[in-house]
């Protein structure tokens, strides 16, 4: 009983029933453009999320388009003629919006770079050097474990 | 090299303060949303309002307000002084109002409007791009929108739209 209680919270819509239509497919249509339209008075929230007077006019129109046998697009061009790329929650991809899509992915290329030119400084100045020839004549001469003899007991001469 | 990035915060700094003082004293709005409706043909209006009145040679006003609406009452005097001195032709549109309130307020604050219209239901609105009340349109005499503020018309917006206004007729 109380699951369904809280399943029956879970959407927190402003949309209100008296605004929903009846045809089920169509109403979720309408939920699924009401949530991409961003209400004009409220800068981040969508018109289904509003209260605002101006959201509940326009999920009504957007219920009104639909009902009307407009498509999903003809119903997000009707907003956008009117209200700009602004009404979309998802910014269009066009050139006017280009560094809006590019800057983050820039940003994050730069420091991938930035990060790797550093990583690879680092492990240069603090990995161990080369053994010299004369080093690696010395360490063949000591003689090996296995002959009896511990390597921590070869001094230097 | 790695001296001058000792000088990177500093001038991230610079690059924000710049930023920032530049969108203080440019009057940027980030609030704004912008209109699409300038620019265009004006939506059109229902026959009782914009018949005769919009591509009439003449530029004309369209008004949305409400007599509930705070901001709509401090913009009244100015469109009193627009039809008054100026002649202007102005459209008043009472958005989600009830007609007798609207009336009320007209017949204590005067009525500076040509013809008046009701929006109750917001629709007339939505095809103007309407975010609130209150919101003025300046359509040319071709009926193209020049102007579309949102928000009430001040003093200082008065300089943009007379010379519209004056041009135009």
């Amino acid at each position: 009983m109380l699951l369904v209680a809280l399943l029956l919270c879970l959407p927190a819509l402003a949309v209100e029933p008296s605004e929903m239509l009846k045809d089920p497919v169509l109403e979720a249509r309408a939920r699924e453009i009401g949530r991409a339209l961003r209400c004009v008075v409220c800068q981040n929230q969508s018109i289904d999320d509003s209260t605002a007077e101006v959201a509940h006019d326009m999920r009504r129109a957007v219920r009104e388009r639909l009902a009307a046998g407009d498509s999903d697009a003809q119903v997000m061009d009707f907003m956008v003629a009117r209200y700009g790329d602004y009404v979309l929650l998802k910014p269009p991809f066009k050139t006017r919006t280009l560094a809006l899509w590019f800057s983050t992915p820039a940003v994050l290329l730069l420091s991938v770079i930035g990060l790797w030119f550093a990583a690879r400084r680092r492990s240069a100045a603090l990995g161990p050097a080369p053994l010299s020839d004369a080093e690696r004549a010395r360490l063949d001469a000591l003689p090996d474990g296995k002959n009896g003899v511990i390597p921590s007991e070869a001094r230097d001469p | 090299m790695s001296r001058l990035l000792f000088l990177l915060p500093l001038l991230t700094l610079a690059i924000l303060a710049g930023f920032f003082s530049w969108s203080l004293l440019s009057g940027r709005d980030p609030a704004s949303i912008g209109s699409v409706m300038v620019g265009r043909a004006a939506p059109t209006l229902p026959a009782s309002l914009g018949d005769g009145l919009v591509k009439s040679g003449k530029p004309v006003l369209v008004n949305f307000f409400a007599s509930w609406c705070a901001p709509c009452l401090a913009e009244h005097p100015m469109f009193e002084r627009l039809k008054s001195r100026e002649g202007a032709t102005i459209i008043g549109i009472a958005w989600k109002d009830k007609p007798e309130a609207t009336r009320a307020w007209l017949q204590r604050l005067g009525d500076p409007f040509a013809r008046l219209g009701f929006d109750q239901d917001g629709k007339i609105a939505l095809d103007w791009g309407l975010s609130g009340v209150p919101e003025t349109y300046l359509i040319d005499a071709q009926g193209i929108v020049h102007l579309h503020f949102r928000g009430p018309i001040t003093e200082r917006d008065l300089g943009t739209i007379l010379p519209l206004l004056r041009g135009g007729s």
